[in-house]
C-alpha cells in the first residue's frame, strides 16, 4: 500500500448500506430470512417487510426463542439473520447463541444493531460493549465489525454466502466512508490502512477513522503509525498483528467495546505468547457514567488525541 | 443397517417391541456408564417408540433428507430413550451404544447434531428444543414444504421462559405443521412439579396461547398413534399434546419417584429391571 487511506467529508448511518445489501440479496436468493424481536425499525428493515413479508419473522420481544427460531430455520434449509440490539441478542440469548448457533454449528448470521454505546444515555443495560468478549469465548462464530457503509455492504454479503455462524456489529452511529485504492473485504484479513514504523493502531468498526486521525496527529510530532482496520475480531489476522509487533515494536487497540476480552483482549492474548511487545488497550472499562455518546467517547480515550496520547504511552514503555 | 421409511404403518405390537428393546437397552446403558436419566427416559419411550416406528417419515441413510420430518428431543438428558430409538431406526449401528459417554464418543451425555446422525438440534439445557423446532416449522411454513415437525419438552423444563414465548410466536402465527409433546410425568429432578412452581392447567394455557391441545395416555400405543398420526392439513393451529406419563414407567421399583430422574441401578436393581422389562 502506497498511499495512506482516507476518509470521505460525509458520513454515514450503517445501517441503511445493511438494509440496501440484505434487501438485493433477498431479491436474488429466496432462501434469505430475517428474524427480529419487534425490531423492524431499530433494524432498518421496514423496506424489507415490505418486499418480503414472508421472510420477516417477527417473533415480539423474545430473544431466546428469536435465536432458536433462527437456529430451526437455518435447520430448513433457509439462510436466517437475526437482528436485534445487539445488548439484548447477545446477552439475554447468550446461552442459544452457545447452545442452539455455535455448538450447534448452524448457519445462523446474527446482527448486533446499535451495538457499542449507541444508546448513550440509556446507560449500561442497553450498551453492547460485552459482545465481542462473549461471542469470542464460543469460539467458532466469525466476528465482524463493519467500519463504514462500503464494508458493512461487503460484510453482509459474504455472510450470507459463507457456511457457518457470523455476527455483525452494524452501527447506526455515522461515520465517515473510507478511500482506500483498491479495496477489497476479506474476513480474518487485516486492512493495512496506513505505513508506520514507530507503532500500530489496530482499530474496527466505529473507531477506525479515529485511528486514522490519530495517525495525522502523530505524523505531526514526527511519530509513524502504521493502521490497521481490524474489522474481523475473531478468528484474528495473527500474522498482520505479529508483524506489527515485529516491525513497529509497539500496539495500540482501538474498539468501541469493553477492553477486556474483546479486540484488546484477543491481541493481548495473541501478543503476550508470542511477541510481547507494549500495548495500550483503548475501549470502555465497564458500567459507565451517564452521558452522550459523544461524552463517553471523549471521556473515555476514543478521540484522535486519545488514541495518540495512548501511542505515546506505548511507544515510551517501548523505550523504556 | 436398516432403512426406515414412511414408518406411519406401524402396528401397536411392533411399536411395544420397539419400546421394549429400548427400554432394556437404556438401562443397560445407564447401568454400564453408571450416568444417565433413566426415570425420564422410561415416561417418554412409548412416546419415542410411536413416533419412530408408527408416526415419523425419515430414511436413517439419508439423515438430511430434505422432505424428512423432525423430532427435536428438547429433554436432551433423556438420552437413554433417544439414542436407544435412533439406533432401533437404524442411524447407526448397535456397537456405538457400548461407547455412551465414553472419550470420543458420539453417544454425548447430551445429544449433539454434529457427533450423530439423526439429531436435529443439540439439547440439553431446557427450553432451547421448542423454538428450534418452531424455526423448523415456520422454515417449512414459508415454503410450503410437507415435512411434519414434532418437539417433546419435559413437564418441568415447561418452567422455562423460552418455551412461552415459542408458545406464543407459534399460536400467533398459526403454525399447525407444529407438534409439541409434553411428557407430563409430573416429576421433575427434586419434587413434584405441582409443588415446585405448577403448570396445571397446563391445558387452558395452550389454549390460551391459540393451540388445540389434546390430552392421552403417554403410555398407551394406539392412542399415541391416533393423536400423533393426525393428518397436519386437518389443523389450523399448532397441536399441544399432553402425555399423561410415569416417570420410571416399566420397572416397578422406579416407577413415580423422583430420585430417579438421575439415579443409577445397583447391579441388584439391574437384575430385577431386566427380568421386568421382558
Amino acid at each position: 500500500m502506497a498511499e495512506a487511506a482516507t476518509l470521505t467529508p460525509e458520513t454515514f448511518d450503517c445501517r441503511k448500506a445493511w438494509a440496501e445489501t440484505i434487501e438485493a440479496l433477498a431479491a436474488a436468493d429466496a432462501r434469505i430470512t430475517v428474524v427480529v424481536n419487534d425490531s423492524v425499525g431499530s433494524s432498518n428493515l421496514g423496506g424489507f417487510r415490505e418486499k418480503f413479508p414472508d421472510r420477516l419473522i417477527n417473533v415480539g420481544i423474545a430473544e431466546q426463542n428469536m435465536v432458536g427460531v433462527g437456529a430451526g430455520l437455518a435447520n430448513g434449509g433457509r439462510i436466517p439473520f437475526v437482528s436485534a440490539a445487539g445488548c439484548f441478542l447477545t446477552g439475554r440469548a447468550l446461552e442459544q447463541i452457545k447452545a442452539d448457533v455455535a455448538y450447534a454449528g448452524f448457519n445462523v448470521k446474527l446482527v448486533g444493531q446499535s451495538p457499542g454505546i449507541a444508546y448513550g444515555e440509556l446507560g449500561a443495560t442497553h450498551h453492547s460493549i460485552e459482545d465481542f468478549a462473549w461471542l469470542r469465548a464460543l469460539g467458532p462464530i466469525t466476528i465482524v465489525a463493519p467500519s463504514d457503509p462500503w464494508e458493512t455492504a461487503e460484510a453482509v454479503k459474504w455472510a450470507a454466502a459463507h457456511e457457518g455462524p457470523v455476527y455483525l456489529r452494524i452501527s447506526r452511529m455515522k461515520v465517515p466512508g473510507l478511500n482506500v485504492p483498491g479495496r477489497v473485504f476479506t474476513p480474518g484479513k487485516a486492512e493495512p490502512l496506513a505505513e508506520g514504523a514507530d507503532v500500530t493502531l489496530i482499530a474496527n468498526g466505529t473507531t477506525v477513522h479515529l485511528a486514522l486521525a490519530a495517525s495525522g496527529v502523530l505524523a505531526g510530532e514526527g511519530v509513524s503509525a502504521r493502521v490497521l482496520n481490524m474489522h474481523t475480531v475473531a478468528p484474528l489476522d495473527d500474522a498482520a498483528v505479529l508483524a506489527a509487533a515485529e516491525e513497529t515494536g509497539a500496539l495500540v487497540t482501538v474498539e468501541e467495546a469493553l477492553v477486556r476480552g474483546g479486540l484488546g483482549g484477543a491481541v493481548a492474548e495473541l501478543t503476550s505468547a508470542n511477541k510481547p511487545v507494549p500495548l495500550e488497550r483503548v475501549g470502555f472499562p465497564g458500567f459507565m457514567p451517564t452521558g452522550s455518546v459523544d461524552f463517553l467517547f471523549a471521556e473515555f480515550g476514543l478521540s484522535a488525541a486519545g488514541i495518540a496520547a495512548a501511542a505515546r504511552r506505548a511507544l515510551a514503555r517501548k523505550s523504556g | 443397517m436398516t432403512t426406515a421409511l414412511r414408518n406411519d404403518a406401524g402396528s401397536p405390537d411392533l411399536i411395544r417391541e420397539k419400546a421394549l428393546w429400548m427400554r432394556r437397552t437404556a438401562l443397560k446403558m445407564v447401568y454400564d456408564k453408571q450416568l444417565g436419566h433413566i426415570g425420564g427416559d422410561y415416561s417418554a419411550t412409548d412416546i419415542l417408540a410411536t413416533l419412530y416406528f408408527g408416526v415419523l417419515r425419515y430414511d436413517s441413510a439419508r439423515p438430511d433428507w430434505e422432505a424428512r420430518d423432525r423430532f427435536v428431543m428438547s429433554k436432551g438428558h433423556a438420552t437413554g430413550v433417544l439414542y436407544s430409538a435412533l439406533c432401533a431406526a437404524g442411524y447407526f449401528p448397535e456397537d456405538w451404544l457400548g461407547t455412551y459417554m465414553g472419550p470420543h464418543s458420539k453417544l454425548n451425555g447430551h445429544p449433539n447434531r454434529n457427533y450423530l446422525p439423526g439429531v436435529e438440534t443439540n439439547t440439553g439445557p431446557l427450553g432451547h428444543g421448542f423454538p428450534v423446532a418452531l424455526g423448523i416449522a415456520i422454515a417449512g411454513q414459508i415454503t410450503g414444504a410437507e415435512y411434519r415437525t414434532y418437539v417433546l419438552t419435559g413437564d418441568g423444563e415447561q418452567q422455562e421462559g423460552s418455551n412461552w414465548e415459542a408458545a406464543m410466536t407459534a399460536g400467533h402465527r398459526k403454525v399447525a405443521n407444529l407438534t409439541l409433546i409434553v411428557d407430563r410425568n409430573r416429576l421433575q429432578q427434586g419434587a413434584g412439579t405441582e409443588e415446585t412452581s405448577a403448570l396445571d392447567p397446563l391445558d387452558e394455557k395452550y389454549r390460551a396461547f391459540g393451540w388445540e391441545v389434546v390430552e392421552v395416555d403417554g403410555h398407551d400405543i394406539p392412542a399415541l398413534l391416533e393423536v400423533l398420526g393426525s393428518p397436519v392439513g386437518s389443523r389450523k393451529k399448532p397441536l399441544c399434546v399432553i402425555a399423561n406419563t410415569v416417570k420410571g414407567k416399566g420397572v416397578s421399583f422406579m416407577e413415580g419417584l423422583a430420585k430417579w430422574h438421575h439415579g443409577v441401578p445397583s447391579a441388584e436393581q439391574y437384575e430385577q429391571a431386566m427380568k421386568e422389562l421382558v
